[in-house]
């Protein structure tokens, strides 16, 4: 049943991961995701679901490292300085293979930061985070709709391709108060699962694990991540564009950068300057392909990001030197404003 | 002629890689037998840990996964909660139970988790080649106590039944040995009702068996044994901790 309700970012999350059928939820208080586990609380418990509030957020993690290797939807949520603490479990069920959902809504860094929205840990996110050569789909809602969209998506992604799946949102897209329209059916059934851990009964033992100490074991194991990674970049890459087509300058952003950046498009095409939006819906798979169809003679790239430059990086690699690529962004608590994107534009 | 020894069903018919004299194989034999008697095999969800058990997966003829180090607790928190109708155990040494993964430990203890945990108490890290453990023994030489454990530079051995019986949420602790058949019957005893006090539903429940590293340790397996006996175990002493079971 649809219906539509005003409602933070944040909360819009966890009724996505609700209706897609997350079964189990962990986490621990950090600001500003409290709504998370806040919410879950109550709503987990008058289910009849699992809600734990962990003793930290390796604890969390870790709990959804046990609930995803027995088959179950399973979900935690933090902020940056607690993601940071569930890199270990997030690298062993890459390792292992398991299905899960892991949610960062970023704040300011590095060390303790601050509490107001950031988009810094867009390296952590995409080139791994924690140990080993491995990924993690990494997907950026920028509205508290796509909050809901995402989170609901999330888990089928992450069942599809055996591996954790981690929404990258920030401390105002989860904070900020929009209308949402609850729109995506109550999931029941889920496909079978035949690698997981439910006792032995008329099968062989499972062992789910990602120690390979066998010679040779590890490196198959890793050319096998490797070959699905290839698969995902090749059919998971998704992105919005805004008046690209005929773009003179074009802006790259994500998350609530991505909103500004609109905004900004408007603005300057107002004053006759050919601007356009190219924003990533997920950040690995990066849109690299897009990105380098667009780098064309005579038009030149904007990254704009709420960090001092890291999503630039993987813009200017798929750019190729094809054209300019410049940079505009700020962390700590700033924002960046459409003012500030239109005078770069300008220049 | 009637059969009346063989290999549990629970343990898989490969060789171990423990060291000739390590405790591993007569615990791994004991739960493999009690859970067989209690008839709970295909209902089993074992977590083993990082250290020398992290093999443990090789050998359990029963669904078996890993966690990081000393996070087993919380990885069997989530399964078992998930599926309260499985069986769930962590089978955890001293350093992933009582170091690296205390938080852990104490937190599934206190929410009572409808857990069981077999600790092996081997008073140092073998996997890694025997460094101190929290559980090291005071004046016991170790690969990074040289001059023997000091409670000034290293603090004291951590008595972990003890500790968690302070806890409201915990059901069943015992220490328990296997220096000699007398012992290995007793540890076995223990394993089995920590095991049913799960399947009856009562919450956390932890058998701490005290056991041999000869290699590590330095000594031969007779002069672990008895070491084990005449000095490990009188810092460690034998018995119920707790049971409300």
């Amino acid at each position: 049943m649809s219906k539509k309700e005003l409602v933070k970012g944040n909360i819009a999350l966890c009724e996505g991961a609700i209706a897609a059928g997350v079964k189990a939820y962990f986490g621990y208080p950090i600001t500003p995701q409290n709504e998370v586990p806040s919410y879950m609380s109550r709503k987990m418990v008058e289910l009849g679901r699992v809600f734990i509030q962990a003793e930290s957020e390796l604890a969390a993690a870790n709990m959804v490292l046990g609930a995803a290797v027995s088959g179950a939807r399973a979900m935690t949520s933090s902020s940056s300085p607690g993601i940071s603490l569930k890199q270990e479990a997030i690298s062993y069920m890459a390792g292992m293979q398991l299905p899960a959902l892991i949610v960062n809504v970023q704040r300011g860094g590095p060390g303790l930061g601050n509490i107001a929205g950031a988009q810094s840990d867009y390296f952590q996110a995409v080139k791994g985070g924690g140990h080993g050569d491995y990924r993690v789909i990494v997907l950026a809602p920028n509205s508290a709709q796509e909050m809901y969209e995402m989170a609901y998506d999330a888990f089928d992604l992450a069942e599809k391709y055996r591996t954790p799946v981690m929404i990258l949102s920030d401390g105002v897209v989860g904070q900020m108060m929009e209308p949402v329209e609850f729109n995506r059916p109550g999931k029941k059934e889920f496909e079978p699962k035949d690698w997981c851990l439910n006792g032995c009964k008329g099968r062989e033992p499972l062992s789910v694990q990602s120690l390979l100490m066998q010679e040779g074991a590890l490196e198959q194991h890793n050319i096998k991540l490797q070959a699905k990674y290839k698969t995902i970049e090749q059919n998971e890459v998704k992105i919005e564009t805004y008046k690209t087509e005929d773009a003179k300058v074009i802006i790259v952003a994500y998350g609530i950068s991505s909103r500004i950046a609109k905004s900004a498009v408007k603005l300057a095409r107002k004053e006759g300057i050919k601007a356009g939006l190219l924003r990533p819906k997920t950040l690995w798979p990066f849109p690299s392909e897009a990105i380098t169809a667009l780098a064309k003679n005579g038009v030149k790239f904007l990254a704009v990001e709420l960090s001092h430059g890291q999503m630039v990086e993987d813009v200017r690699l798929a750019v190729n030197g094809k054209c300019p690529v410049e940079f505009l962004g700020k962390a700590g608590g700033g924002i960046v404003t459409e003012q500030e994107i239109v005078q770069k534009l300008r220049s | 002629m009637q059969k009346i020894f063989s290999k549990p069903e629970s343990l898989k018919d490969v060789p171990m890689s423990y060291c000739p004299g390590c405790g591993h194989g007569i615990i791994h034999r004991l739960i493999a037998e009690c859970i067989d008697e209690l008839g709970i095999r295909e209902k089993t969800i074992a977590v083993a840990p990082v250290g020398c058990a992290v093999f443990a997966y090789d050998y359990f003829n029963f669904d078996t996964t890993e966690a990081p180090h000393g996070r087993p607790p919380a990885v069997a928190t989530g399964i078992k909660r998930a599926n309260p109708d499985k069986f769930v155990f962590t089978y955890q040494g001293d350093g992933d139970i009582a170091a690296i993964g205390m938080a852990e430990t104490i937190h599934a203890a206190n929410r009572g988790e409808n857990i069981t945990i077999i600790f092996v108490n081997n008073a140092n890290y073998g996997m890694t080649g025997g460094q101190m453990a929290p559980t090291t023994l005071i004046g016991q030489k170790t690969d990074t106590t040289p001059f023997g454990r000091d409670p000034k530079r290293e603090g004291y051995p951590i008595h972990l039944c003890e500790l968690l019986a302070t806890l409201e949420g915990t059901t069943y602790l015992e220490r328990v040995s296997i220096y000699n058949p007398q012992n290995i019957i007793k540890a076995k005893k223990a394993i089995k009702k920590a095991f049913q006090c799960q399947l009856d539903g009562k919450g956390f429940s932890l058998v701490e068996v005290i056991s041999n590293c000869p290699v590590d340790w330095g000594m031969t397996t007779l002069e672990s044994i008895k070491w084990t006996e005449e000095t490990f175990i009188k810092t460690f002493p034998l018995g119920v901790v707790k049971d409300r079971s």
